[in-house]
């Protein structure tokens, strides 16, 4: 897995995104409209795609694309 | 390990009533309308219905048990046994199966008490009632299953309040020695009893006018302490991860796999959740029906409300086998596998 695949699979799940918008440096909660319902979302992609489990806590304790990335990467087997 | 096979005991008929007062999430006017759209594609659900005040569960569940007994042609003092599985029951005391008793001219010999589960409630309530016909030979009992939810929902919830519809079902069960087994795993987790709760109102904290203080929680959510409060990530978390694990292990224990299976009906707890245990466990989008767009998350009622919406046609004339799991409000999940042999299934009951 690279960051820019992850980007991607991100981006075609919150499909009010232009595709471009989120970069590693991206905060999640700068954008527009972001919710408690893309957690869910990110929760449930990374739970599918990658066999790996992403707490609330984990999210509350990060706030960029890149970050989110380097926990994933790190819990993939 | 909870893992059990009951015997003897066949489902003869399933029904199912909803109020008719329909409401749309399109409506739900705490929402901007993008917020809309990802609320309708995140959780599946469009459309719920609302019991107006005054209309319980139990008055759902007896419409359904009249067309149903009148469908199977079931004389009232035949029924020994009538489980009410629910947590919005008509009073705090007494139980609500008593009162069902009686409203349904059944006889006095008849057993009858409730259980107080919620989206876990059906798998469990087979359980105890399937169980109490294949132990004692007793013949004919009734299951009645669902929830008023709505009434405890705050308005001004958005984590809640576009979710649950209200619904009640009978499961109508007969003792037969050619029945077909059924089979259980039921398991808890009580660490978790604070992700869905109504944290005022029983002995633990008691009503009080604090009770019905309403609190902002967050932006969206306010709500009182009479209401229900639901944790989303953690239940959403507690769901993917345990109810896969479950499904798995209850078809390397019965050693069976998808292809044995019909249909898989799960709890209709939300879209994103339920397709990502579906994802999970492997079961193709054909096998797997869905009444949440139309009725929301049900509770205890979801699976029977299900398989009356989706599968009534089947369910009338084929052998159908089934898998279900209900997880949720406890924690508390299960998981049953059945054998539907052309049961009795009137059409939806509008009240």
């Amino acid at each position: 897995m690279n960051i820019s695949e992850f980007i991607e699979k991100l981006e075609a799940e919150f499909d009010e995104l232009e595709p471009g918008t989120l970069k590693p440096d991206t905060n999640f909660r700068d954008l527009d409209e972001w919710s408690s319902m893309h957690a869910l979302i990110i929760i449930a992609l990374i739970d599918t795609d990658y066999d790996v489990t992403i707490t609330g806590d984990d999210l509350s304790s990060i706030e960029t694309v890149s970050e989110l990335y380097d926990i994933v990467a790190q819990r993939v087997a | 390990m909870a893992f059990f096979t009951v015997n003897k005991v066949a489902i003869k008929g399933i029904a199912a009533a909803v109020p008719s007062q329909i409401e749309s999430n399109w409506d739900y006017d705490l929402l901007t309308d993008s917020e809309k759209k990802l609320l309708v594609k995140t959780t599946g659900v469009e459309e719920r219905r609302r019991a107006p005040i005054g209309t319980t569960t139990s008055d759902l569940c007896f419409v359904a048990a009249q067309k149903l007994m009148s469908d199977l042609n079931w004389q009232p003092e035949e029924v020994s046994a009538l489980v009410f599985v629910s947590q919005s029951s008509d009073y705090y005391l007494p139980a609500t199966a008593i009162i069902l008793q009686d409203r349904l001219g059944l006889s006095k010999s008849c057993l009858a008490f409730d259980i107080g589960l919620g989206c876990s409630g059906y798998v469990y309530g087979l359980s105890v009632l399937s169980s109490i016909l294949s132990a004692t030979g007793l013949k004919k009992a009734l299951l009645m299953v669902g929830d008023v939810s709505t009434a405890t929902c705050s308005y001004e919830d958005k984590s809640t309040y576009p979710l649950f519809g209200d619904a009640g079902t009978v499961t109508a069960l007969e003792f037969s020695e050619a029945a077909k087994p059924m089979t259980f795993n039921l398991q808890s987790d009580g660490s978790g009893f604070e992700a869905i709760i109504i944290p005022h109102g029983g002995i633990r904290n008691r009503a009080s006018r604090a009770s019905f203080d309403k609190k902002e929680i967050d932006k969206g959510i306010v709500r009182a302490d009479y209401n229900l409060a639901l944790n989303g990530l953690e239940v959403f978390n507690f769901s993917i991860r345990e109810v896969p694990q479950a499904l798995k292990n209850f078809m390397e224990d019965t050693q069976s796999n998808t292809e044995d299976y019909d249909y898989f009906l799960m709890h209709q707890a939300n879209k994103l959740m339920n397709e990502t245990i579906r994802k999970k466990v492997k079961f193709e989008e054909a096998k797997v029906p869905y009444s949440m767009k139309k009725f929301g998350n049900t509770s205890s009622a979801s699976i029977p409300l299900t398989l009356v919406t989706e599968l009534r046609e089947e369910l009338q004339s084929k052998s159908l086998n089934l898998l279900m799991t209900g997880f949720g409000v406890g924690l508390s999940w299960g998981v049953s596998s059945i054998e539907l042999d052309c049961i009795a299934c009137p059409e939806l009951i509008e009240l």
